[in-house]
């Protein structure tokens, strides 16, 4: 019998019976079936979270091995070719394997408990981001692993990745990898986009969200819209590799410096996609362990979204040795020395948040305070060099390699191993050991500090990026020692993190539903939190859900134990895009393994496109036509069409 | 409890119409798409821009094909909103033929730039304006036909009675895709087939 098109939700309290029928309606299937098929954003945020760490340890063992290279002058552990290979996929790793798929895992996890839902608005869409990232990332390193890894750096210039000068594999690997992570990436954009502005808890309006949601959905917004053109830059590349058309050849009137623009007007913004989120983390578990709400909400807030706008206009400043027109270079250089007063301001809000608080020092409280001071040395020395003569000085230097990891470990790595330690008790249930957290801490502070900071000086002496060795007496071979053996001992420090982790699993003293005493969504659910998330749709009256009753800021008062029930299938609330009021009963998928058929089919295609095989790839985008058409199929259960008649 | 909370008394369960999450989502994939194409254009307009005279490879480029298959286009996006129009009028022929209608109209389209690319005196590997041409107008038939997939299930979703004037989101989200591609086509037809005429890169 169907129900109604329209109803109230049945308001009430949790109980046994209710949440039996609710853990019945969301939970996996055990088994293989069940890894496959499911749909659940915490499973799938673990997921994420295990395999870009798993790239952050190849990419760091990559690092490793240039260190010993570069160690003292003349090193012979690599050859040429061997050492482009390294560091190009050594910044592929990091960037697009580790930088963004690792906060995409904490918002995938974090965001429907942050939310007060049950899911993100496309479940399914979730699992698919997941296995084309974790095919793709496959699909890219088996181009490295039979010697066709990327070999032109990251960014991949032009002429030198055209045919006639790489006539390898590599660029192809690389090429159609990209775009294949493309998909990932813009789909899971949408999926938070849809999610923050649909799927908030009744009451949650925009300006009650947690920071962290406000960095990820800029970053959404803007990998929407940027990641295509650069899934367009490396295609046309291919096309001109494998079917001799002309984009980037200068001899038929393509142009070269096309590559630098798509490249760049992707690569800029997507430095903040990678660094907004991590913001967030810091801006939201600071403040848990100063003891006081953050300071500045609103300003924080803004300045998210300002970074991005101006986001958007400062891709040149990566092109100001390319020999463009003056005027060109003044505005680039303009917005890039503009784009520091937002960063400022969050920097200003956190320290006051620190200065105003009652600090109490845990490991996560190192990270996150820590990498206050890494954002600011590497934001002064990327502000130096938005000055049109400074970067002309410095450009392809060691001076911007460790600008660029002070941005990257600094705003991206401690931000992240900082939230492990504090969402850790929450995924599952356990503590990370706080005294080894303090060796964790300073072993990789100093180890960072020590490879990096030496290296502005390596740079301003003049040692260029990207050269396999180099002779003595350039006044260079100390400081490289000294980077190479600060780069080891921040290996430890990581390495000492994953043994933490491995040992809190099996031995970690137990956490309650909110450890920290912590004011938002998440920690009013058990830890780990049932697949269900929530027994009862919470409402929110104000940024602090848990912290009303000592803030007492008004006399609203949010509700975790009474509300909307929703069990009468897999269902959740869907709210109003600006004041969060309920507008819509959300039928929530079941379990499939189409994302997984669809990702596989992918996959085919692309592995048929890179070795020229039609059939394969005719045969891999049938499969994914066929997924497609039985994923969009009209589901009676979701609503989607009527029931049949007769 | 310091205040009751307002709960509501009645919301849809499941999308009413175009009222769910699933046009959210098509409006982000239009949204991706749209910049995709944005970049494609910026492409032709840099490139251009920055080579020198006669990189268009015809200063005029005729417009005997590309003009009407243009207005073929447009209709076929009129005919696919009157199919919509017939879902939620519960007008069940009319429903079948504007999705019907569509498809085939698309599918003119679709061979008679087949026709145009033949006609062309430039293969793709000819130049960098060559290139640039097949390649957006190469972008645009792809969506063309996932376009005309789409057509054709709304078709057969409708034979299966599948949609009412309450529970339709594959149908507007489907024909909104197929306007989308419309569009895209007007600003194709715009830089490679007006510009030239205009005076740019010739």
């Amino acid at each position: 019998m169907r129900e109604a098109d329209y109803r109230a939700p049945e308001i009430g309290v949790d109980n046994a019976a209710h949440a039996a029928r609710l853990m019945q309606l969301w939970k996996t299937a055990p088994g293989l079936k069940g890894f496959l098929s499911t749909v659940d954003h915490k499973q799938i945020g673990i997921r994420y979270i295990v395999t870009a760490f798993a790239f952050l340890t190849l990419g760091g063992i990559e690092s490793l091995v240039m260190r010993l290279q570069l160690a003292g002058p003349n090193g012979t552990l690599l050859t040429p070719e061997q050492y482009n290979d390294l560091f190009s996929t050594h910044g592929m790793t990091m960037i697009f394997l580790y930088a963004s798929p690792i906060l995409s895992g904490f918002a995938n996890y974090l965001w429907p408990l942050l939310l007060g839902s049950r899911d993100m608005a496309f479940p399914r869409l979730n699992a698919l981001s997941y296995w084309i990232y974790l095919a793709s990332g496959i699909f890219l390193y088996a181009g490295f692993l039979t010697g066709n890894g990327p070999n032109d750096g990251w960014f991949n210039y032009v002429p030198y990745a055209e045919r006639t000068y790489n006539p390898g594999l590599n660029q192809d690997f690389y090429a159609l990898g990209m775009v294949f992570l493309g998909i990932s990436t813009t789909l899971g954009a949408a999926n938070f986009i849809v999610t923050a502005l649909r799927t908030r808890a009744p009451g949650m309006s925009l300006d009650r969200v947690p920071i962290m949601i406000w960095g990820t959905l800029t970053a959404s917004v803007a990998n929407l819209l940027v990641v295509p053109a650069v899934s367009l830059a490396f295609f046309l590349l291919w096309l001109d590799r494998q079917y001799g058309t002309h984009f980037f050849d200068a001899a038929q009137g393509g142009q070269p410096l096309l590559w630098q623009h798509l490249f760049w007007i992707f690569g800029h913004p997507w430095v903040y996609a990678i660094v907004l989120p991590a913001m967030g983390m810091v801006s939201d578990g600071l403040p848990v362990f100063c003891r006081r709400p953050l300071v500045g909400y609103a300003a924080v807030a803004i300045s998210t979204v300002a970074t991005m706008v101006l986001g958007f206009g400062v891709w040149v400043h990566h092109m100001f040795a390319a020999g463009l027109p003056t005027v060109g270079l003044s505005f680039f250089s303009g917005i890039s020395i503009v784009i520091t007063v937002p960063s400022a301001v969050a920097v200003f809000a956190w320290l006051a948040t620190i200065w105003h608080g009652r600090p109490v020092i845990t490991t996560a409280f190192l990270f996150f305070s820590s990498m206050i001071m890494l954002f600011v040395i590497g934001g002064v020395s990327g502000f130096m060099t938005a000055s049109v003569p400074v970067d002309w000085q410095l450009t392809d230097t060691y001076f911007i390699v460790a600008h660029l990891h002070y941005v990257l470990i600094g705003i991206n790595v401690f931000p992240v191993i900082g939230a492990t330690y504090f969402w850790f008790p929450k995924m599952t249930g356990k503590f990370l050991d706080e005294s080894l957290g303090r060796w964790n801490f300073w072993t990789m502070f100093i180890g960072f500090n020590l490879a990096f900071l030496p290296m502005h000086i390596t740079g301003l002496l003049g040692m260029p990026r990207r050269v396999y060795t180099y002779s003595s007496g350039m006044g260079w071979d100390t400081l490289n020692l000294v980077t190479s053996v600060g780069s080891f001992v921040l290996a430890i420090g990581v390495l000492l993190f994953v043994v933490n982790v491995v040992k809190s699993l099996r031995s970690g003293a137990v956490a309650s539903a909110n450890p920290w005493d912590a004011s938002s969504l998440e920690w009013s659910v058990p830890s780990p939190p049932p697949p269900y998330n929530f027994a009862v749709i919470p409402t929110v009256a104000s940024r602090h859900p848990l912290w009303e009753d000592r803030l007492n800021e008004s006399s609203a008062r949010s509700s975790v134990a009474h509300g909307m029930l929703l069990d009468a299938g897999k269902e959740t609330i869907g709210t109003s895009a600006l004041h969060a009021t309920p507008d819509m009963i959300l039928e929530m998928p079941e379990d499939t393994s189409a994302p997984f058929i669809l990702a596989f089919g992918t996959a085919l295609l692309f592995v048929g496109l890179l070795l020229r095989l039609a059939l394969l790839a005719g045969l891999g985008g049938a499969v994914v036509g066929l997924a497609l058409l039985v994923w969009l199929w009209p589901r009676e259960e979701l609503r989607e069409r009527e029931p049949a008649r007769g | 409890m310091a205040e009751m909370m307002q709960f509501p008394e009645r919301l849809p369960v499941g999308p009413i119409r175009r009222h769910g999450l699933g046009t959210w989502g098509v409006g982000a994939l239009i949204a991706s798409e749209a910049a995709l194409f944005t970049w494609l254009f910026f492409s032709y307009y840099y490139t251009g821009a920055t080579a020198g005279p006669g990189w268009v490879l015809e200063s005029s480029p005729p417009l005997q094909l590309a003009l009407p298959n243009t207005i073929v286009l447009v209709l076929s996006s009129i005919v696919a909103w009157l199919g919509e129009r017939g879902i939620l009028e519960r007008k069940h022929a009319l429903a079948l033929f504007g999705f019907a209608g569509a498809f085939v109209l698309g599918t003119i389209f679709f061979v008679v730039q087949l026709f145009e690319w033949r006609a062309k005196p430039y293969g793709p590997g000819d130049s960098s304006f060559a290139s640039l041409y097949f390649v957006t107008t190469g972008f645009h038939m792809a969506h063309v036909a996932v376009g005309l997939l789409i057509l054709a299930a709304l078709f057969g979703w409708t034979l299966l009675d599948y949609f009412s004037p309450r529970r339709n989101l594959s149908v507007s989200a489907g024909v909104l895709y197929w306007h989308f591609v419309d569009v895209i086509w007007l600003f194709v037809f715009a830089t490679y087939y007006v510009s030239p005429h205009l005076g740019f890169g010739t």
